[in-house]
């Protein structure tokens, strides 16, 4: 059995958020460790890897966290679930994973940085191979996926169509349609507002392709052993597209069910709810960046400071950063306006079509089901690998159902991690 | 206005089982359930049988016989009842084990019970991923296994004209007659309790206590485990009245998952995952399959097991009571014991032949309070 | 910054592949087309997904654990399982 570890801080998730937040703390001297799940840190949204050049700001924030001595940055490395009892005045005890061991991490205050994933929505042909989500497709070619030469549809809603397709051009692909199902008059009122935050504005121009179109979106994906082509809805008419991948994405969800895990409430935009300081309905639990709800990097790296100066107990300087957090904000509330789901997008599975896709549960099979917790008594869906991250956020699009959060396990453990606890007096063998 | 001739509260895999052979006698019958989930929903549908005294072996020898007919009949019917003849391992972790496997597969034999004792040789071919330094084996090549929510469902839906099912909360029970949430009363001859842990809302002097455990279920890795594997401890843990304990317990589900059990708690009624009792009925896991550790967990839950002084199920009618007759008490052999307590519980109703001596099933045994 | 130019050998379903170091499970994969990494319960064959760990498509038998490949940086003799055929024997 592996010992338990204890840290002053722990923080979940290396992106903006839980970088911001460490670099924030690390000045008061608490002994601080960072987990991530991925290779390198970064997040989405600064992920590293062969032939990625990371911007300058991920730069300096990657390089400041290596310098800090009482920063441990753990990359590769999971959290399970739930860690057992926890000191008096402690936040909650997590059980964490890498590949090769498990152990049980104690911390003083938490800060929980887990980000968004992408909303993924069934549609006929989405299981074939070639189809990806958009940002998806970003994440796969940053870890080296090789697309040079294939010809790429991306579809799906929201700025991150366009940061995609702009990833896969310069790794030698060849875009070929961008589709956002949102009509033109929604883009043309979030292309209007942009001004009011420069740096964004630019990156939005420079993003602009000009194979883009809007009221477009994906009806079948087609192929035998792999994707081979597209059938798209633009407009009132359709086409098909012969195509090597297609990257739909719709858009961004929270990542709460840790924090839900935990206890913590929801806010209005389905993120971990928090207060100024970033503190959760948990006591000694933060939240910060896109898991408090869609808001950008900016956003992020400003809530990460700041929870990063109210763990570390510096309330000052935490309250220094609120006006910039509400310049953000003004920009996370434009985004949550906009790029809203048409009702066409919602209603493209066939009744063959899976929608849980850890169990094969074809949309058939939910049909007749009155919510998510019905749903898994009678079918299997929600009750494979993922744990309903996927069906989960999709059938809340698609019928409005409320996936419950995880009980016990956040992800799949292995058996000699579980078999981990602290030690008790009162069992026989 | 009589609704049925026998109203049964509780569609779980005993109450569903004494429906279907009460239809089977040509009566109506009107089945209850709210819907709260019980053991059934949560248990292993694992269909063994044990022996810790005379009368346990009766009935669930009686009632995997039986399940030798329904389970073919019922998975031809509908495949995700999934009923698999694998046969049971109970295991020998020393040569004090392996003198008492022997004894118990006497008993057996006598009984008429295919049985084979495996060595540690036999073993290791039989199946591999064991810990090597096992002794060996008893091997009980009638056990089976069922995918039990499926089962009780399917043995509603065989007689539709004679079996109503509504989704109701009853609340309580006068005679032949059962009020639901909302006030409406339904009203029959007879009234069969088979509900579970929830039997003494209705009935607070029935001596049924919540006895909680522990279910893990690994992704698919299939070809691990060939048949359910259990340790010879587990008998006595299955009839101890208090305190907490785990004994090893791994059924090889169909779809290739690892399906492993088992704990046993007294005194809470807490469904949340206890981190600590996990632990140890895992830690127990490794050191009969060490190669556990690295496989993958994708769900852990848990249930709660009606539970008797004795750990024998009350099978007839209320002591006091009329018209009100009990099937409740399973602890971890409700899946199994279900065909056997239906036909015996029927037998009771009707004046029919009694296929087992009711007497150790009775709810007389215990002196209840008035 | 330049790194030594070793390459790394990771080994799919019997098939040995060849890229330089620091790609993830994911893009190795993709060198054998389709790039599948496993086998769905209804006999469907998948490949990655989401790309960022939440999907559990790739889940793929690394050296006997079940990784997530597009979270897992290749190393050099990696072998790794698709689950093309049925396995058999012990755990």
């Amino acid at each position: 059995m592996n010992a338990a570890e204890r840290c002053d801080l722990l923080i979940v998730g290396a992106g903006p958020a839980g970088m911001a937040a460490a670099i924030a703390a690390a000045p008061s001297g608490m002994a601080i460790t960072v987990v991530d799940d991925n290779i390198h840190p970064g997040g989405q949204i600064w992920r590293d890897g062969p032939g990625v050049q990371l911007p300058p700001l991920a730069r300096q924030h990657r390089d400041a966290l290596a310098r800090h001595p009482h920063i441990r940055l753990l990359c590769g490395t999971r959290v399970v679930g739930l860690g057992g009892p926890a000191a008096p005045g402690d936040a909650p005890a997590l059980l964490l994973e890498d590949a090769e061991r498990g152990w049980v991490q104690h911390c003083h205050r938490l800060i929980l940085g887990n980000g968004a994933r992408e909303l993924l929505l069934p549609f006929p042909g989405w299981t074939l191979p070639g189809v990806t989500g958009a940002g998806g497709l970003q994440a796969l070619i940053k870890g080296g996926l090789s697309v040079k030469g294939q010809r790429i549809v991306v579809a799906g809603t929201g700025p991150l169509l366009l940061a995609a397709a702009d990833t896969a051009r310069k790794a030698g692909a060849q875009v070929i349609r961008i589709a956002e199902q949102a009509p033109w008059q929604a883009l043309a009122a979030f292309t209007l507002q942009l001004p009011r935050w420069p740096a964004k504005a630019l990156q939005a121009s420079t993003l602009l392709n000009r194979h883009w179109r809007t009221s477009s979106h994906v009806l079948q994906a087609k192929g035998q052993a792999q994707l081979e082509s597209v059938q798209m809805q633009r407009g009132n008419s359709q086409e098909t597209l012969a195509c090597d991948r297609l990257a739909c994405g719709f858009g961004l969800v929270p990542n709460t069910q840790m924090g839900q895990l935990l206890g913590c409430t929801l806010n209005d935009r389905l993120g971990l709810q928090v207060d100024n300081l970033m503190a959760t309905s948990v006591p000694h639990v933060y939240a910060a960046g896109e898991c408090t709800g869609f808001g950008g990097s900016e956003r992020a790296l400003t809530q990460g400071a700041i929870a990063g100066h109210a763990a570390a107990g510096d309330t000052a300087r935490a309250q220094a950063l609120l006006p910039t957090l509400a310049r953000w904000q003004g920009f996370a509330d434009l985004l949550h306006t906009q790029f809203q789901l048409t009702d066409a997008v919602r209603q493209l599975a066939t009744p063959d079509t899976l929608v849980c896709r850890c169990e094969d549960v074809p949309l058939r099979d939910l049909q007749a089901r009155t919510g998510w917790i019905d749903a898994k008594l009678h079918t299997r869906c929600g009750m494979g690998a993922c744990q309903g991250r996927v069906c989960g956020a999709a059938t809340q699009a698609l019928f409005g159902w409320t996936p419950a959060p995880p009980r016990h396990l956040l992800a799949p453990a292995r058996i000699g991690t579980l078999a981990q606890s602290q030690p008790s007096t009162n069992i026989c063998p | 206005m009589q609704h049925a001739d026998v109203i049964v509260i509780g569609a779980g895999i005993v109450g569903a089982a004494c429906a279907h052979v009460l239809a089977r006698q040509g009566l109506s019958v009107l089945v209850l359930d709210a819907r709260l989930g019980g053991a059934t929903a949560a248990g292993m549908g694992h269909l063994v049988v044990l022996d810790d005294n005379p009368a346990e072996l009766a009935l669930s020898q009686a009632s995997v016989a039986l399940w030798h007919e329904w389970g073919p009949r019922m998975t031809a019917d509908q495949p995700g009842c999934a009923y698999t003849n694998c046969g049971t391992l109970w295991l020998a972790a020393n040569d004090a084990e392996m003198a008492g496997a022997e004894e118990k597969a006497r008993r057996m034999r006598d009984h008429g019970l295919a049985c084979e004792m495996l060595d540690a040789t036999a073993l290791r071919r039989a199946e591999p991923s064991l810990h090597p330094d096992l002794v060996g084996a008893l091997k009980v090549s009638g056990d089976s296994i069922v995918y039990a929510p499926n089962a009780a469902q399917w043995l509603l839906q065989q007689a539709p004209h004679k079996i109503r099912f509504e989704q109701a909360e009853a609340t309580h029970i006068d005679g032949g007659r059962v009020q639901l949430a909302g006030g409406s009363w339904r009203e029959a001859q007879a009234v069969v309790l088979a509900a579970g842990i929830h039997a003494t809302r209705f009935c607070p002097e029935l001596p049924i206590q919540p006895k909680k455990g522990h279910l893990l279920i690994t992704d698919r890795y299939p070809g691990t485990v060939q048949h359910q594997l259990v340790e010879l401890g587990y008998i006595t843990n299955a009839h101890q009245t208090t305190g907490t304990s785990v004994a090893f317990n791994l059924q090889p589900r169909p779809t290739g998952q690892l399906l492993l059990g088992s704990s046993r708690q007294f005194d809470t009624t807490d469904p949340t995952v206890d981190q600590d009792v996990l632990a140890q009925m895992l830690r127990r896991a490794l050191d009969y399959m060490p190669g556990l550790a690295d496989l993958n967990a994708i769900r852990t839950w848990t249930g709660f097991r009606a539970t008797t002084p004795d750990s024998m199920p009350i099978i007839g009618r209320h002591p006091t009571r009329d018209q009100l007759w009990l099937a409740v008490g399973h602890e971890g052999l409700g899946v199994t014991t279900a065909p056997a307590t239906a036909e015996l519980l029927a037998a009771q109703m009707t004046g029919g032949g009694l296929p087992l001596d009711p007497a150790p099933f009775a709810a007389q045994r215990f002196s209840l309070p008035a | 910054m330049s790194m030594p130019n070793t390459s790394i050998h990771v080994v799919i379903d019997g098939t040995a592949v060849t890229l330089a170091p620091g790609h993830s499970l994911a893009a190795a994969l993709a060198l054998l087309p389709p790039g599948c990494s496993r086998t769905s319960v209804t006999g469907e064959r998948r490949a990655p997904f989401c790309g960022m760990g939440i999907c559990h498509e790739c889940r793929v038998l690394v050296d006997g654990r079940r990784r997530l490949a597009c979270q897992t940086l290749c190393s050099d003799g990696m072998v790794v399982d698709t689950g093309t055929h049925p396995q058999e024997g012990s755990v």
